[in-house]
C-alpha cells in the first residue's frame, strides 16, 4: 500500500494553492495581479467561468445571430431530425430545438440567478437577525429554519406552486422559499462567531447603533462565504428548477426552459428522438458544472482570504 | 444520554408542531378558500356559505386551527374529494412503498459513498481520486430523472435487462423484486457524492491528527489505521449525515416515482397536484416530513450507540 498522504494541507476541495504574500500585496494593481495569480492556478473554476459566460453568450446572443421562429406551432415540421435547415432538428411543435435551447436557457437561467440573489439575501438577513439579535428572537427564528429544512423541499415547492397558477416569477418564489435556509444557517454561525471579536465588542462598547454594527463590520466579513453561497445555491437552483419543470410546473408555452425541453425528449424516449433528448440533458449538466466549479474555486479564495487573517 | 434523547424528542415534537402551522397557513392562503377549490368557481355563493359553516371555517383561524390539530392528532387528515376516500387510507396505503425505496436507496448510498470517500481521501490527489470526484461531480450535475433516463435507456432499452416502469410493484403481493433496482439505483447514485465528498475532506483532514500519527507510529498497517481509527472517527458525523440528507431523499423520490411509476407517496402527491387534490396534497406534506423527523430521530439513537461521547454524558 502506498504511503499515507501527510504534509500541509488547504482545507476542502484541496485545489488550493499556497500564496506567499508580502504586506505591500494589497495596493489595488497588485491586488489584480493577486486574483490573476489565483485564477491562473485554479484551472477548473476558470473552465467553469468560461462555459458559464460561454453558455449565457449562447441563449443571449445567439438568438441575435440565429433566428427562427420560437412562437408559433408547426405541425409538418414535427419531430424532424437534425438537417441542414434545423441542425438539432425540431420539437414536437414544430419548433427548431437549436432556438429552443437558447430560448430555454434564458428562462433556466435567469430562475438560477433570481433564486440564488433572492435566496441569499433572504437568508442572509434571516440568519444575521437570529445571531445577531440572539436569544429568544434566536431561538424561533433558527426553529423555523429547521421546520422548513425538515420538509422535502420538492414537495414544498409543487405544494406551493400548485395553489396558483405557475408563472415564472411564482416558480423563481416557490423555490426560493425552499432554497434560503441553509444560507441563513451558515449566516448565524458567522455572526454568532464574528459578534464576540474585539473589535466588535469594542465598537458596540463605544456606543455603535445595531445597524452601524451590521453594515460596518458584519457584512463585510460574511460577504465572501455568502458569494460562495449564493453561486453554489445557483447550481441547486438550475436542478431544482429542472426538477419542477419534469413535474409538469412550467411556464406557460410558448415560453420554455432547458427543463421542459429535456421532459418533452423523456416523453418521447420510446419513439427514439434523440435529438429531442441530449441537447438540453448535455446544456443542464455543463451549466450546473460550470456554476458548481466556479463556486468551489471561489470557496478557496475565500479560505485563503481567512487564512491570512 | 437520556437528556440528550428527551432534547431531541422535545426539538422533533416542535419542528412538527411548526410545520403544522406552515401547512396550515397554505391552506387557507389559497384564493377563494378551500371550500371554492372543491365546489369550483361556478358554485353559488349560497352553496359556498353552507358548505363553509358546515365544515367550520366561518370560526376564528386560531381555533380552526386547534381543531384541524385536533383531528390530525385522531388520525383524521381529512377527505379527499377526488378520489372520494379518506386521506389518511391514502397515506397508509401508499407511504410504506416509498419508505422502502427511501431506505433501501439511503443504506446503499452509505454504503457506497463512504468506503468510496475513504479510499479518495486516502489517495488523495492520485489518478484514481480525480477520476472519482470528476465521475461524482458528474453525477451531482445531472437532474435525478435524468440519471434515470440513462439508466432506462442502457439497462431497459439497450440491454434488456431490468424493466423500465415499477407500477407492477402496486399490486398486492409484489412478486417481481426486479421493478425495484432501476428506481433504487437512480435515487442512490444521485446522492452517492455527497457521502464521498464529505468522507474525503473528512479523512484528508483526520489524517493529519495526533491519533493517526500515533497509530502509525504503534506500527499498525494502513488499512488497519484507516478502517480502526480514521473511519471509526468519522462513522458518528456520517449518521448524523444521513439524517440532514434525508430531505433530499425524499425529494429524489418524488422525481423518480414519477419517471418510473413507482406507486408509492410520491405518485400519489404528483396526481393530487395535477388535480389540485389540497387535502392528500397537506396529508403527503405533513407525513413526508414526519417521516424526515423520525428518520433523523433514529439516525440520533444510532449515533448515541457509536458514540461514547455522547452515551456516557
Amino acid at each position: 500500500m502506498p504511503e499515507l498522504p501527510t504534509g500541509t494541507l488547504t482545507p476542502s476541495t484541496g485545489v488550493g494553492h499556497e500564496l506567499s504574500l508580502d504586506p505591500g500585496m494589497d495596493l489595488p494593481p497588485r491586488r489584480l495581479a493577486r486574483l490573476l495569480t489565483i485564477a491562473r492556478d485554479n484551472k477548473l473554476a476558470m473552465a467553469g467561468l468560461i462555459i458559464t459566460i460561454g453558455l449565457t453568450m449562447f441563449c443571449y446572443v445567439g438568438p441575435l445571430l440565429y433566428h427562427t421562429n420560437e412562437t408559433s406551432t408547426n405541425l409538418l415540421l414535427a419531430n424532424m431530425p437534425p438537417s441542414a435547415a434545423h441542425p438539432l432538428g425540431t420539437t414536437p411543435e414544430g419548433r427548431d430545438e437549436l432556438g429552443q435551447l437558447m430560448v430555454g436557457g434564458q428562462s433556466t437561467l435567469e430562475v438560477g440567478f433570481a433564486v440564488a440573489i433572492l435566496g441569499t439575501a433572504f437568508g442572509m438577513i434571516w440568519g444575521a437577525a437570529a445571531g445577531y439579535l440572539g436569544g429568544l428572537i434566536d431561538a424561533a427564528l433558527m426553529r423555523v429554519v429547521d421546520a422548513l429544512l425538515a420538509i422535502p423541499f420538492l414537495f414544498f415547492i409543487v405544494l406551493l406552486a400548485s395553489i396558483t397558477t405557475p408563472t415564472l416569477i411564482i416558480i423563481i418564489l416557490a423555490i426560493t422559499a425552499a432554497s434560503w435556509e441553509s444560507t441563513a444557517r451558515l449566516v448565524r454561525g458567522e455572526v454568532l462567531s464574528l459578534r464576540t471579536r474585539d473589535y466588535v465588542e469594542l465598537s458596540q462598547q463605544l456606543g455603535a447603533r445595531h445597524h452601524h454594527v451590521v453594515f460596518r463590520h458584519l457584512v463585510p466579513n460574511v460577504t465572501g462565504t455568502v458569494v460562495v453561497t449564493a453561486t453554489l445555491s445557483m447550481a441547486d437552483a438550475i436542478l431544482i428548477y429542472a426538477a419542477v419543470a419534469f413535474l409538469g410546473l412550467s411556464v406557460p408555452p410558448p415560453a420554455t426552459s432547458w427543463g421542459d425541453l429535456l421532459t418533452t425528449g423523456i416523453n418521447n424516449l420510446f419513439d427514439g428522438y434523440w435529438w429531442q433528448l441530449w441537447p438540453p440533458a448535455i446544456a443542464i449538466v455543463l451549466i450546473v458544472l460550470a456554476v458548481n466549479l466556479l463556486g468551489d474555486g471561489m470557496h478557496d479564495m475565500v479560505e485563503h482570504r481567512l487564512d491570512r487573517r | 444520554m437520556t437528556r440528550f434523547l428527551v432534547h431531541r424528542l422535545l426539538q422533533a415534537a416542535l419542528v412538527m408542531l411548526i410545520v403544522s402551522v406552515i401547512v396550515f397557513v397554505i391552506l387557507h392562503a389559497l384564493p377563494g378558500g378551500l371550500v371554492r377549490a372543491q365546489l369550483g368557481p361556478r358554485a353559488s355563493t349560497y352553496s359556498v356559505d353552507q358548505l363553509e359553516r358546515a365544515e367550520g371555517l366561518l370560526k376564528p383561524l386560531p381555533v380552526q386551527y386547534g381543531i384541524w390539530l385536533l383531528h390530525l392528532l385522531q388520525g383524521n387528515f381529512g377527505f379527499s374529494y377526488k378520489l372520494n376516500q379518506p386521506v389518511a387510507g391514502l397515506l397508509v396505503h401508499y407511504l410504506p412503498r416509498t419508505l422502502l425505496l427511501v431506505g433501501i436507496s439511503s443504506l446503499l448510498t452509505v454504503a457506497i459513498g463512504v468506503p468510496m470517500g475513504l479510499w479518495q481521501g486516502y489517495r488523495r490527489n492520485k489518478p484514481d481520486d480525480h477520476a472519482l470526484s470528476a465521475s461524482m461531480l458528474i453525477l451531482y450535475a445531472m437532474p435525478d430523472f435524468l440519471l434515470g433516463v440513462i439508466l432506462i435507456i442502457l439497462l431497459s432499452l439497450d440491454l434488456p435487462v431490468f424493466p423500465s416502469t415499477a407500477s407492477a410493484f402496486g399490486t398486492s403481493v409484489p412478486t417481481d423484486i426486479s421493478v425495484l433496482v432501476l428506481p433504487i439505483a437512480a435515487l442512490t447514485l444521485g446522492n452517492v457524492s455527497y457521502y464521498s465528498r464529505y468522507m474525503r475532506s473528512s479523512v484528508i483532514d483526520s489524517l493529519l491528527e495526533d491519533y493517526v500519527r500515533t497509530a502509525r507510529a504503534k506500527g499498525n498497517s494502513d488499512r488497519r489505521v484507516l478502517v480502526r481509527h480514521v473511519l471509526r472517527n468519522s462513522l458518528s458525523s456520517t449518521i448524523t449525515n444521513i439524517g440532514l440528507t434525508l430531505p433530499y431523499v425524499f425529494s429524489g423520490a418524488l422525481i423518480i416515482e414519477e419517471l418510473f411509476n413507482f406507486p408509492g407517496i410520491g405518485l400519489l402527491f404528483w396526481d393530487a397536484s395535477q388535480s389540485r387534490d389540497y387535502p392528500v396534497l397537506l396529508g403527503v406534506v405533513l407525513v413526508v416530513t414526519a417521516s424526515v423527523v423520525v428518520g433523523s430521530l433514529i439516525a440520533d439513537l444510532g449515533y448515541v450507540m457509536i458514540d461514547p461521547r455522547v452515551r456516557y454524558a
